[in-house]
């Protein structure tokens, strides 16, 4: 095996291209230079930390901008003299050779000082003396080495972005509280009349009450917060008895112990902050490395290089003005639209539009912001600048706005008819003990408001939810946060997209058909596609797997149309149908490669997508409990394989743009469906946010996914059904649960109720329902997620 | 005065010095990032072996 395999990347070596080099085997030079660069400088542990850890480093100059001072000085996220430090975005980081490598960037160039790695967020933060080096000398050894970094709109003046660690001091200080107070609180719990206890119990309560303070103002303070702005919005969400649950308590226990009535709840307040705060942790800490938030900026290039005359200026492309001419290489974005001032140019618009196959343009024509150029440089006129280029407009269409605020969440929705109930009992309670006793009344108010905060009701929701999360995470299905599960356990329509999301992206079929290409043949078509780097040639390339390749006496490619090339006196013309000027109306509406030799037509190499793994199982799964519909942004070529592999009512519409997806999705809407969108690209983006539910299709999740609500690794495709089901279960454990910590409220409540809530009762009711809420949900979801075989 | 009020004093003490030492552990930020560090840990002493094995390739 690791004969076939890369030293360096691990990728199958082609032989005919196998270079072998210090007794090691390489598919390509841009492998084996990484590993010279790294055995120069001794740094060959990198192979021996991982098996083939590298990946085939890319050759563009595109990092040029970096010259100008301006975008480098707006990068930078400390500069001083001669002091600088970067934070770089490197999605390739994967394994702990990465690391290393990484870190030890200084023995590569002396100019670094130090660089880190942050491993979850894929970040190398780097310091180095601008004397010595620069950032543009840095970048390009890394993308040289395989470390490219991704510099996009969206790092462009990011310096200000702090991390928000107030909830973790705000749970440290409300474990000091209850864990000392708890201990403090001990001795009045069993011996309450002894003497020794009861000559200290002023200095123990008041030390008490001095400790729970910070617990109370500082780290409770957001429930407060939450609780005010709820009923200033005349809702009542499940903050407002939890809050007032808190300040009674609060008040209560003071009260206590200022008059000698005993030593207060304080011990119930600091755990029931703790371990509510605890849920909330638990439920943040999700995947801070995948961003779910993502708009045109970052897949748009902070910089192009514009046109003076004959000088090449990078310019930051906020600077661009209409009328400004602009260079877009090979493989670049174009990031705003435009005229074509070059001959001829074949744009990729599959981020805007889902098509995959290049749209010939010529001198004149328009060409969007989206577009990526396949072939060689084009220059640009300007028309509109970026904010009001075609895809930023698309971005800010008002109905990309997702309607979230008027989502009730489950936990709300019950809140709503709890703090009225528990008001209206409390009251009912107080009036009732009036006629007996005033001050009995007064405690049998306040301990009902007590022990009905609902802190099991509150924890249910976190526990279950971080539990779901983090189980679907180890399963490859990432969700942006806890409320998507409720949403997901709603939905009634699914809507996918075609391309790269029920097909692979990387991998198609390629058939030929026509007259048999003799060995030779086969030679030469390789020989001529390996020069092109259009993406089916490219394709074709590999599929022609295992043939030599020699080299050509000519080569030349007509931008949109195809390739031609010269091999022992055989001329070889590899291209679209006009190309090769033939008309064969079996294969319009597909995608195809004709061969023609010299000036015989031979045939032609179709590509069909591969619909992944399992979607046929899937769809019939899931046509039992959803509507099914496909929108594809292709020709409708698929059609009849598409009903092959579907059930028969599945919804199929082909030639949808970005904005028919999201109309199709608003429309549905307006029906009161609960839709789900699963989709991949930029094409997908409006319809993604516009659905109830958007899920990105990723084949790698490190690479940049639209925005979403969850990410979904290609790989478990089939098992969407699956991840459906258990979303579902999780709702009901969550209700469960909210029925055993209602037990639990009824019991306090009616102790409460009857006057008989002593301290020691609350002491154990309040943490042993906490604490079984959480085991409960835990190990209910666990359960679930074996049973179902995730 | 009890020896009760000194002990109590010291064990509060204690608690507090801890809560101090955690919060400036986690504004300092080295928790911010709870995986790096366990793998670079590790690196020492593939550092080492690496230098052995030279004068072997030369």
């Amino acid at each position: 095996m690791s004969e076939q395999n890369c030293y360096h990347c691990g990728t199958q070596i082609i032989k005919a291209e196998e270079i072998i080099f210090d007794q090691k085997h390489f598919c390509c030079s841009g492998c084996k230079t990484v590993y010279e660069i790294f055995s120069e400088n001794n740094l060959t542990s990198y192979y021996e930390l991982e098996k083939a850890p590298g990946a085939t480093p890319t050759n563009q100059q595109k990092f040029d901008f970096l010259d100008n001072d301006q975008i480098v000085e707006k990068l930078l996220s400390f500069n001083e003299g001669d002091q600088a430090i970067v934070n770089l975005n490197i999605p390739h980081i994967h394994c702990s050779s990465c690391i290393w490598i990484l870190e030890n960037l200084n023995k590569l160039d002396a100019g670094v000082v130090k660089s880190q790695v942050n491993f979850h967020d894929k970040k190398v933060q780097i310091y180095f003396s601008k004397q010595k080096t620069s950032l543009k000398q840095i970048v390009q050894l890394l993308a040289k080495i395989g470390y490219e970094p991704y510099i996009s709109l969206e790092n462009y003046d990011t310096k200000t972005r702090q991390v928000d660690r107030s909830l973790i001091y705000k749970v440290g200080v409300a474990f000091f509280s209850f864990g000392n107070v708890m201990l403090l609180s001990f001795p009045e719990y069993f011996e309450v009349n002894e003497f020794w206890i009861d000559q200290y119990k002023d200095f123990f309560r008041w030390l008490i009450f001095i400790i729970a303070m910070p617990s109370f103002l500082y780290s409770g303070w957001g429930y407060y917060e939450a609780a005010y702005k709820s009923i200033k919005n005349g809702r009542l969400n499940i903050e407002v008895p939890m809050a007032l649950g808190l300040i009674v308590m609060f008040l209560r226990s003071t009260y206590d112990i200022v008059f000698d009535q005993g030593q207060g709840f304080f011990d119930s307040l600091c755990s029931l902050i703790f371990f509510m705060l605890l849920g909330k942790l638990f439920q943040q800490k999700t995947y801070s490395f995948l961003s779910f938030e993502r708009d045109y900026k970052s897949y748009f290039p902070i910089a192009v290089t514009k046109l003076l005359g004959k000088e090449e200026v990078p310019t930051q492309i906020y600077e661009l003005k209409k009328g400004d001419r602009i260079l877009i290489r090979n493989q670049e974005l174009v990031p705003v639209d435009g005229i074509l001032i070059s001959p001829l140019a074949a744009i990729d618009y599959s981020f805007v539009t889902g098509e995959e196959n290049p749209v010939e343009k010529f001198s004149g024509d328009k060409i969007f912001a989206g577009g990526k150029l396949v072939g060689s440089t084009l220059e640009l006129e300007v028309i509109n600048e970026v904010s009001q280029s075609y895809l930023t407009q698309l971005w800010s269409n008002e109905a990309f706005e997702k309607d979230n605020a008027t989502y009730q969440t489950l936990i709300n929705k019950v809140s709503q008819y709890f703090t009225p109930a528990l008001l209206i009992l409390a009251v009912l309670a107080f009036v009732y003990w009036s006629f007996i006793n005033m001050n009995t009344a007064f405690n049998v108010f306040t301990a009902i408001l007590i022990v009905a905060c609902p802190c099991a009701l509150a924890l249910s929701t976190p526990f279950t939810m971080g539990n779901v999360l983090r189980i679907l995470g180890k399963h490859k299905f990432y969700l942006k946060n806890a409320q998507v599960v409720e949403q997901i356990a709603q939905i009634n329509t699914i809507v996918f997209d075609k391309t790269g999301t029920i097909t692979s992206n990387q991998d198609t079929k390629i058939t030929y058909h026509g007259t048999a290409l003799s060995d030779q043949e086969l030679i030469a078509v390789k020989s001529t596609v390996r020069s092109s780097n259009h993406p089916l040639s490219r394709k074709l390339y590999n599929f022609l797997n295992g043939i030599e390749v020699l080299k050509l006496s000519d080569f030349n490619e007509v931008v949109g149309g195809g390739v031609i090339g010269s091999l022992n006196k055989q001329t070889i013309y590899v291209g679209s149908a006009k190309f090769v000027e033939q008309q064969n109306p079996a294969t319009v509406n597909k995608t195809v490669i004709y061969i023609k030799i010299d000036q015989e037509i031979k045939g032609y190499y179709e590509f069909t997508n591969i619909y992944r793994n399992g979607v046929s199982d899937l769809f019939n799964t899931l046509q039992q409990n959803y509507k099914l519909a496909i929108l594809s942004g292709d020709n409708d070529g698929e059609r009849a394989a598409l009903e092959r592999i579907l059930p028969q009512n599945t919804t199929m519409l082909f030639n949808q743009s970005p904005n028919d997806k999201l109309e199709y999705i608003a429309n549905l809407q307006k029906q009161h469906k609960q839709v789900m969108m699963v989709g991949d690209g930029l094409n997908d983006s409006g319809a993604l946010a516009k659905s109830n539910v958007g899920i990105a299709i990723s084949e790698n999740i490190n690479v940049f996914s639209p925005a979403c609500d969850a990410i979904l690794d290609a790989s478990v495709f089939s098992k969407i059904s699956k991840y459906l089901l258990f979303c579902k279960k999780a709702i009901s454990t969550i209700k469960v649960s909210f029925g055993l910590s209602l037990t639990y409220n009824v019991i306090g409540l009616t102790f409460a109720c009857m006057g008989l809530l002593s301290p020691l009762v609350a002491a154990i009711i309040m943490p042993v329902s906490t604490v079984t809420i959480i085991g409960f949900v835990t190990l209910a979801t666990n359960y679930k997620a074996y049973k179902l075989k995730l | 005065m009890s020896v009760i009020y000194v002990l109590i004093s010291i064990s509060i003490g204690v608690a507090a010095f801890f809560l101090y030492a955690f919060i400036k552990a986690v504004r300092s930020g080295q928790l911010d990032d709870d995986y790096t560090p366990s793998v670079r840990m590790l690196f020492d002493d593939e550092l080492i072996k690496e230098e052995e094995i030279k004068p072997e390739n030369k």
